[in-house]
């Protein structure tokens, strides 16, 4: 108790592939600040006229500010290698789903009615 | 398990009271549990998707209704509640710092801070819907298509320059509005589920129940608000930015 940084029990380090990890502030706060520009990037790019590119650049900035929370945030950068495999084969599963409904979707005659 | 390890560990027998006994190690416990939260996650992850899917055919069918009907969006809302929903992650975040540190009076002040930032969201989610039921926008209840058919009555519509629908198109701004009540509605329950939790934690947290080593809790319940705030870092680009000049 006399340190309050060291949490682990004392058994924490023969068994297991990692230690805890305790991400420190400092990330926190790095992150959380590039998450507020990247905020305010996509609200200027959509003042902008860039006809298709508006909603491209739109979902590549929420994709850049998703990735970075996942591994910072929600620690996965930092985690086993269960929970990033985890987490990659939901996100696959994810766009194989959203990508081949689409798909199908927007190529079929099936069209506008 | 061979016997041999099993005996050694009878015999030294000092886990830690919040260790169960099924697990060999806490951090064992840990993984599992962390593992089975990020299960739950990736279900959360079709669902929303599903609703985004509809979203987007959608969108891609009726293209002018839905641009038109994203117009009615005030973007400025929808901006302060991304940087709300940001800021309660970092606080969030930093409340697990604390947890794993064992500061328990920081530990209190970041839920209570994330517990009013998921308040002040609601409260602009809030002022957003009475805007929808005032002009009339919710769909299935006495619809209005006026913003889309006379647009120049309409201010939103005034500023973003539209032109009036006709009225097989104007009346697809109903789906517009059905697919921002299920994906806005379903993202703001969450939130409520989320700050109920919170208020329950903030109490445990007060009497020292997550700053003794097991931060479990703490943990999963970030990973759970971490992910609500995703979901909306894609609600808002979709709904309320990629059809600003889409006309």
């Amino acid at each position: 108790m006399s340190d309050p940084t060291k949490h682990a029990p004392e058994h924490a380090a023969v068994h297991g592939e990692h230690e805890h990890h305790v991400t420190p502030p400092i990330v926190y706060i790095v992150i959380f600040a590039t998450l507020l520009v990247f905020t305010a990037l996509t609200v200027g790019a959509s003042f902008v006229e860039m006809g298709v590119f508006n909603p491209i650049v739109a979902i590549a900035i929420g994709v850049v500010k998703a990735t970075l929370v996942v591994l910072f945030f929600m620690g996965v950068k930092y985690s086993t290698k269960l929970t990033k495999l985890t987490v990659g084969a939901g996100l696959f599963t994810f766009l194989v789903l959203i990508g081949m409904t689409l798909a199908d979707y927007f190529s079929r005659a099936w069209g506008r009615w | 398990m061979s016997d041999s390890t099993a005996i050694a560990h009878e015999a030294h027998h000092e886990h830690p009271s919040y260790q169960r006994h099924h697990f060999e190690t806490v951090e064992q416990q840990a993984d599992a549990t962390n593992f089975a939260m990020w299960l739950f996650l990736l279900t959360e992850i079709m669902f929303f998707g599903g609703l985004f899917t509809a979203y987007l055919i959608y969108r891609n069918w009726y293209y002018p209704a839905f641009v038109a009907a994203s117009h009615q969006l005030n973007v400025w809302w929808g901006t302060a509640n991304t940087g709300v929903l940001i800021t309660s992650s970092f606080t969030m975040a930093m409340g697990v710092w604390c947890a794993e540190t064992r500061r328990k009076s920081g530990l209190v002040l970041c839920l209570i801070l994330t517990f009013l930032l998921g308040l002040v969201f609601l409260g602009i989610k809030t002022i957003e819907y009475s805007e929808k039921i005032e002009k009339h926008h919710v769909p299935g209840f006495h619809y209005s298509l006026n913003s889309f058919l006379h647009p120049e009555t309409d201010e939103a519509a005034t500023a973003a320059g539209d032109k009036p629908l006709p009225l097989d198109m104007a009346r697809h701004t109903e789906l517009y509005f059905f697919l921002y009540f299920a994906m806005t509605g379903m993202h703001a329950l969450h939130m409520i589920i989320g700050i109920a939790i919170l208020g329950f934690m903030i109490f445990r947290a007060r009497a020292g129940d997550y700053t003794g080593g097991h931060v479990t809790f703490v943990e999963n319940f970030g990973l759970y608000w971490h992910f609500v705030d995703i979901v909306w870092i894609f609600l808002f680009p979709l709904l309320y930015l990629i059809s600003r000049h889409a006309n």
